[in-house]
């Protein structure tokens, strides 16, 4: 069956505390995930108080005014700090989203942080995202055509055909779907999952590609595809606010009206 | 994953041979659409049905079965059932895919599940058949 449960070695249990400096006054306590590969030790919830006058506004200033000033053994990736990297998606008070877009002040009470729900961890917030790396290698995402470029030109799409792909392009492969999809959990050795289809389904819209069957033939699976039961959690905690369920959905109309 | 082992864990057999695995399975879209087109037939069709169960609420026995045995009765009991066990069935599988781990216990429900349904519905089936011809 399906895991529903934490193996024993996986529970977290309470970890330290890291008091807030004497006098502050606007203090906010950040409950984070920690794991570390080296050693036997179950994770933890370490809590560590934040004074917010004198940190950013986004959860991702904190994380970085805590490994520089308070705790420089958590780890967590991150890059841009604008939102268009991916690289600090994180399950922030219960939602999958990016730190560095998320307000501080939008989570009511503890800020609870954990890595992407489901994932391998390879240590604190950082998952091991080969596995999903491979499924979007697998979908082949880049323009595949028979028909060589105009001479000197570009491949001209008209602006009907380049709008299609709005809503898809936007995409900067974070994760958070995939990783909220309870369907991914139980089956993400063989389902796609939300963020990988969206990328298929954005080079089955492309005007310039030639590769559309052979696209929807490598997608046709009960796996692949069709452990999607439109759960939706997947649009619900997109950061950049597209919605891979909608991609899905048009794949699946895609796969009927092949068929005759 | 199926042989107990973590994403990571899994031998040495690279990330993107591990993804392509056996390949697409061609298929699941007919499951899918039936799925989706016998629960359009169950709309009329049990409201029909139960519509009919309050008519004939206080029926005798001759009575009831002077109604699955007209003819237009007959036809959308048997269609009824149809669409209940193959959506049942369809559903029931899914399910099994979801939560169920191991190809022998997978396979195993699925032909349980397709067996029981198809004998529930053939039983169903004789029945109307049976009043229906008999009368």
């Amino acid at each position: 069956m399906a895991t529903f449960t934490l193996p024993r070695n996986s529970v977290v249990g309470e970890g330290k505390t890291f008091k807030a400096p004497p006098g502050a006054t606007n203090v906010k306590a950040f409950k984070i995930y920690r794991w570390d590969p080296d050693g036997d030790a179950n994770p933890r919830l370490d809590t560590y108080e934040v004074d917010l006058d004198a940190c950013g506004p986004m959860v991702l200033d904190a994380l970085i005014k805590i490994k520089n000033e308070v705790d420089s053994t958590l780890t967590f990736r991150r890059s841009c700090r604008e939102g268009i990297c991916g690289s600090c998606a994180m399950n922030i008070d219960g939602l999958n989203t990016l730190a560095c877009l998320k307000p501080i002040e939008d989570v009511k009470g503890d800020v609870r942080i954990h890595p992407l729900p489901h994932m391998p961890v390879v240590k604190d917030l950082v998952p091991d995202l080969t596995q999903i790396y491979a499924q979007y290698r697998s979908i082949e995402p880049w323009l595949k055509s028979d028909t060589p470029p105009p001479p000197d030109e570009e491949r001209r799409q008209s602006k009907e055909e380049r709008a299609k792909l709005d809503g898809m392009w936007e995409c900067i492969l974070c994760f958070c779907c995939s990783t909220s999809c309870p369907s991914y959990w139980w089956n993400g050795d063989r389902y796609l999952g939300p963020a990988v289809l969206l990328a298929a389904y954005r080079w089955i819209a492309d005007s310039r590609d030639e590769a559309t069957g052979e696209r929807l033939d490598q997608l046709e699976d009960p796996f692949r595809l069709y452990r999607c039961h439109t759960i939706m959690n997947c649009t619900r905690t997109c950061p950049k606010g597209l919605n891979p369920a909608e991609a899905i959905g048009k794949i699946k109309q895609l796969m009927v009206e092949r068929q005759g | 994953m199926a042989d107990g082992k973590t994403v990571h864990e899994a031998a040495l057999r690279t990330p993107l041979g591990r993804v392509r695995g056996l390949g697409s399975a061609k298929s699941g879209t007919h499951h899918w659409w039936m799925q989706r087109v016998t629960s359009l037939a169950l709309l009329p069709l049990t409201l029909w049905f139960v519509i009919s169960l309050i008519g004939l609420a206080g029926a005798s026995y001759a009575e009831t079965l002077a109604f699955i045995g007209a003819p237009v009765n007959a036809v959308l009991l048997l269609a009824l059932i149809a669409a209940t066990f193959h959506h049942m069935a369809a559903g029931l599988q899914v399910v099994v895919e979801d939560y169920v781990r191991g190809e022998l216990r997978r396979k195993g429900l699925i032909l349980l599940i397709q067996g029981g349904s198809a004998l529930m519905a053939l039983a169903s089936a004789f029945a109307v058949l049976r009043i229906a011809l008999a009368s």
